[in-house]
C-alpha cells in the first residue's frame, strides 16, 4: 500500500545521513566521552562538533547547549531550573496553547503552591501582548512560552515577548521544538534566555534534545548527577543520538530555504486544494503568522478518529485534535481556547509536511480525502440539519 | 492506535442500516455535539410491538458508529419488551469487546435505544441525564446515571465511571462524589472499600489526637513545600474544626496565598485528619 507520512510535527524520519554519522558510535567509537583514553577522547570530539552544529542552527555559542534526552526534558529543566535559582519568586506565565511539557507541569506546580497564569489567545490563536506585560510582577520567576503551536503552526513574536519580559526583570525560556529545523532562528538576534529543542522533529532520532542557556543565566540543575555538561545536567551522554541530532542541524540549516519554499508551497496546495473541494470546512489558526509545513482543518459535523481511520486505510498518516483520539474526553485545548466551535473541534486534521513529500501525496491526499469526508458526513445526524437546528448543536 | 476488534473495525468500515427511516414509529436521540458524540436512532415498530427495521445516525468516532451499527442488527426483530433488556454490556460484548476508553459509545447505544422506546410509549422524550442531579459539570453526568453504570457494569474505580459515562472526564471536581457513589454501591453489595485514607485514619478522634494529628500533619505535608519556596506556616489555634494559622516569610506577602491555604493547607489536613475542617487565615 501507497505511505503518505503528513505527521511530521508528531515525529519524523530518521534521515538517512543522520542515520549513517550515528552508525560508528555503537560498536566502534563506543567510549564514555569523559574517559581519559582514547576511546573517550574520539567521541568527546565528535560530541563537540555536534554541539557546534546544533549551536550554528540556532546562532549560539557552543557553551550555551546543553544536550537532554528529549523536548520534555529540556521545558521541565527550563522551568524547574529557573524556579529553584530564584525561591523568592513563585509565579509562572505562560500560554493556554502550550505544550503538555509545559502545561501539565505547570499544573503539578500550582498543587504544590507556586501561581500560574495562563494568557489566553484570540480566534487566530495570536496572544495579546499588553495583558503578557501586565501579568508579569516582580514575583514572576519564568515566563515560558513556545515559539511555534504544534497544533496549529501558529507563530508567537517571542523575540518582541523576549524584550517585554527582560524590561519587567523576569526570565523567558521559548519552547522552539517546533520552530527550530523549520524556520530561521537567531540567538545573537534576541532576548530569550533558555530555548527547548528536540532531536526527533527535525529528522534526528527520538531521545536526544537540548536546551540553550544563555550565557549569565542563572541555572540549578533538573538533573543531578555526575559533572557532564559544564554541571547542568548529570548522566552519560546518549553520544550516537547527540551525533544524530548534530548532523540533523547541520542538514535542517541546509535545507532551510527548502521549507520555506517547496515544501510551503506543498502545503499551500494541498490546505487550499481541501478548503476549496470539501464543504464546511475550516482552517484553524493565522494564515501568515504560521510555520511553513503545518495546515490544521476541521471539517465540520464529523469526529476526527473516522477520519484518521478511514485515512489511514488509504496509507495516509496525519492526526487530529479529537478528544477520541487522544483517550481524554475533550478535544484539543489549543482548539478550545482559540473558541473554534464544537462542531469543528472534534473534526479537526493537523496535516504537516517535512522536505521528504512530494507532489505526487498531494495529489494523492486531494484525491482520498473528500470522498472520505462524505462519507462520515452521511453517518452523521448533524449534517443534514446543519442549517436547520442550532438548538441541536 | 486504539486495540480494536474486527468486529468493531468491520461496523465501521461497512456501517449496517445507515440513515434514517422516513415517518418512523419511534426516534432516540443521545448525546450532542458538544460531548463528541450524538447518536439519533430511527425505528418502525409493527402492530405487536416488534421492531420491524432500526436506522442509525452517528456523530462520533470509529467504536461510537460500530456500536450504533451493531445495535441497529440486534434488536431488529425483537419485541419492544425484549429489546428494553438489552444493556451496553451485551452490545459491547457483540463487539467483541471495546477499549476501556470506548465502552461509553456502547453505553450511548443503550440510552438511544431506550430512548426510542420510551418515545414509541408516548413518555416525553426525556433525555436520562436530566433525572436526578447533575454531578459532573464538564459532561452533565447526573448520579442517577453514574449510580447506573456502576451498578449494570460493577465499577469500582472513579477512571472506569469516566470510560463507562464520561463524568469525571473534565475538570476531576467531581471526583469525590463518584467516589462516594462508588463506595455506596459497594457498600449495598457488602464489599469493603479501600480508599486509602480511611486506613490511616482513625474514626473518631480525641481532641488531643486531634491536635497531634493536625501539628503532625503540618510537620510532614505542608511545611516542607512551603519552606521550599522561602515561607512557613505556624499553627496559631484549633477551635472545634476551625484550624487557625498564620503565614511566614514569603508565604505572607505572596499574592497567591489564600490559593496556598485552600488549596494546600485545608485539603491536606482534610486528606490526613478529618474532612470537616476548615483552615483560616490569622493575623499574628
Amino acid at each position: 500500500m501507497k505511505t503518505v507520512y503528513v505527521d511530521n510535527n508528531a515525529t519524523t524520519r530518521v534521515d538517512p545521513k543522520v542515520l549513517r554519522e550515528m552508525e560508528p558510535y555503537f560498536c566502534d567509537l563506543y567510549g564514555n566521552p569523559s574517559s581519559m583514553h582514547h576511546f573517550g577522547g574520539q567521541v568527546a570530539g565528535a560530541v563537540k562538533r555536534a554541539r557546534q552544529q546544533v549551536a550554528e542552527i540556532i546562532g549560539a555559542d557552543p557553551s550555551e547547549i546543553v544536550f537532554t534526552s528529549c523536548g520534555t526534558e529540556s521545558d521541565n529543566a527550563a522551568i524547574w531550573g529557573t524556579l529553584h535559582s530564584y525561591p523568592q519568586k513563585h509565579h509562572i506565565v505562560t500560554t493556554r496553547v502550550e505544550h503538555p511539557a509545559v502545561l501539565t507541569l505547570c499544573n503539578h506546580l500550582m498543587k504544590q503552591g507556586h501561581s500560574v497564569t495562563e494568557l489566553p489567545v484570540n480566534h487566530e490563536g495570536l496572544l495579546d501582548l499588553d495583558q503578557l506585560r501586565d501579568a508579569i510582577t516582580p514575583y514572576t520567576a519564568v515566563v515560558s512560552i513556545m515559539w511555534a503551536n504544534n497544533e496549529t503552526g501558529v507563530i508567537f513574536p517571542v523575540e518582541e515577548i523576549a524584550e517585554i519580559v527582560k524590561e519587567k526583570g523576569s526570565v523567558f525560556h521559548c519552547d522552539a521544538v517546533q520552530a527550530v529545523g523549520k524556520i530561521p532562528i537567531d540567538m545573537k538576534k534576541n532576548k530569550i534566555d533558555m530555548l527547548s529543542l528536540s532531536g526527533h522533529k527535525l529528522h534526528a532520532p527520538k531521545g536526544v534534545g537540548a536546551l540553550y542557556i544563555r550565557k549569565g543565566t542563572r541555572f540549578t540543575p533538573f538533573f543531578i548527577g555526575g559533572h557532564q555538561e559544564h554541571n547542568r545536567r548529570g548522566g552519560t551522554e546518549s553520544v550516537p543520538s547527540i551525533i544524530g541530532l548534530g548532523k540533523a542541524c547541520e542538514l535542517a540549516l541546509a535545507y532551510m530555504d527548502e521549507e520555506k519554499t517547496r515544501v510551503k508551497a506543498l502545503r499551500d496546495r494541498l490546505e487550499a486544494g481541501l478548503l476549496a473541494n470539501i464543504p464546511n470546512a475550516l482552517l484553524n489558526g493565522h494564515q501568515t503568522h504560521r510555520l511553513p509545513n503545518t495546515s490544521s482543518l476541521s471539517f465540520e459535523y464529523i469526529e476526527g478518529e473516522g477520519i484518521l481511520l478511514l485515512m489511514s486505510r488509504e496509507g495516509i498518516a496525519a492526526s487530529s485534535g479529537s478528544a477520541c483520539t487522544s483517550g481524554s474526553l475533550e478535544p484539543s485545548h489549543v482548539l478550545r481556547a482559540m473558541g473554534v466551535p464544537f462542531t469543528g473541534a472534534h473534526g479537526s486534521i493537523r496535516f504537516s509536511l517535512s522536505r521528504f513529500n512530494t507532489d505526487d501525496e498531494v495529489d494523492y491526499i486531494l484525491e482520498k480525502i473528500p470522498p472520505i469526508i462524505s462519507r462520515l458526513r452521511e453517518l452523521s445526524p448533524f449534517w443534514k440539519r446543519r442549517n436547520r437546528s442550532a438548538a441541536f448543536q | 492506535m486504539w486495540d480494536y476488534s474486527e468486529k468493531v473495525m468491520d461496523h465501521f468500515l461497512n456501517p449496517r442500516n445507515s440513515g434514517e427511516i422516513e415517518k418512523p414509529d419511534a426516534v432516540g436521540e443521545v448525546g450532542s455535539m458538544t460531548c463528541g458524540d450524538a447518536l439519533r436512532l430511527t425505528l418502525k415498530i409493527d402492530k405487536k410491538e416488534r421492531i420491524a427495521d432500526a436506522k442509525f445516525q452517528t456523530f462520533g468516532c470509529g467504536s461510537a458508529i460500530a456500536s450504533s451499527s451493531i445495535l441497529t442488527e440486534m434488536i431488529k426483530g425483537l419485541t419492544l419488551e425484549e429489546a428494553s433488556r438489552i444493556t451496553n454490556k451485551d452490545i459491547a460484548g457483540q463487539l467483541d469487546g471495546l477499549p476501556p476508553e470506548k465502552m461509553h459509545c456502547s453505553v450511548m447505544g443503550m440510552e438511544a435505544l431506550e430512548a426510542a422506546i420510551n418515545n414509541y410509549r408516548g413518555r416525553a422524550i426525556e433525555h436520562e441525564e436530566l433525572e436526578g442531579t447533575i454531578v459532573c459539570k464538564c459532561f452533565g453526568v447526573t448520579d442517577e446515571k453514574i449510580e447506573r453504570v456502576v451498578r449494570e457494569n460493577n465499577l469500582s474505580t472513579v477512571e472506569d465511571v469516566t470510560h463507562f459515562c464520561k463524568a469525571g472526564g473534565g475538570c476531576e471536581e467531581c471526583h469525590p462524589q463518584i467516589t462516594k457513589i462508588i463506595q455506596k454501591f459497594q457498600a449495598e453489595k457488602g464489599v469493603a472499600v479501600d480508599t486509602g485514607a480511611d486506613r490511616e485514619r482513625p474514626k473518631k478522634l480525641t481532641n488531643i489526637q486531634k491536635m497531634h494529628l493536625i501539628m503532625e500533619t503540618i510537620d510532614r505535608e505542608i511545611r516542607p513545600g512551603l519552606n521550599a519556596d522561602g515561607g512557613d506556616i505556624e499553627l496559631i489555634d484549633i477551635d472545634g474544626d476551625r484550624v487557625l494559622v498564620a503565614l511566614r516569610g514569603s508565604c505572607a506577602e505572596c499574592v497567591a496565598s489564600s490559593f496556598t491555604l485552600k488549596s494546600g493547607v485545608e485539603a491536606k489536613l482534610k486528606e490526613f485528619v478529618s474532612d470537616a475542617l476548615t483552615v483560616e487565615e490569622v493575623e499574628q
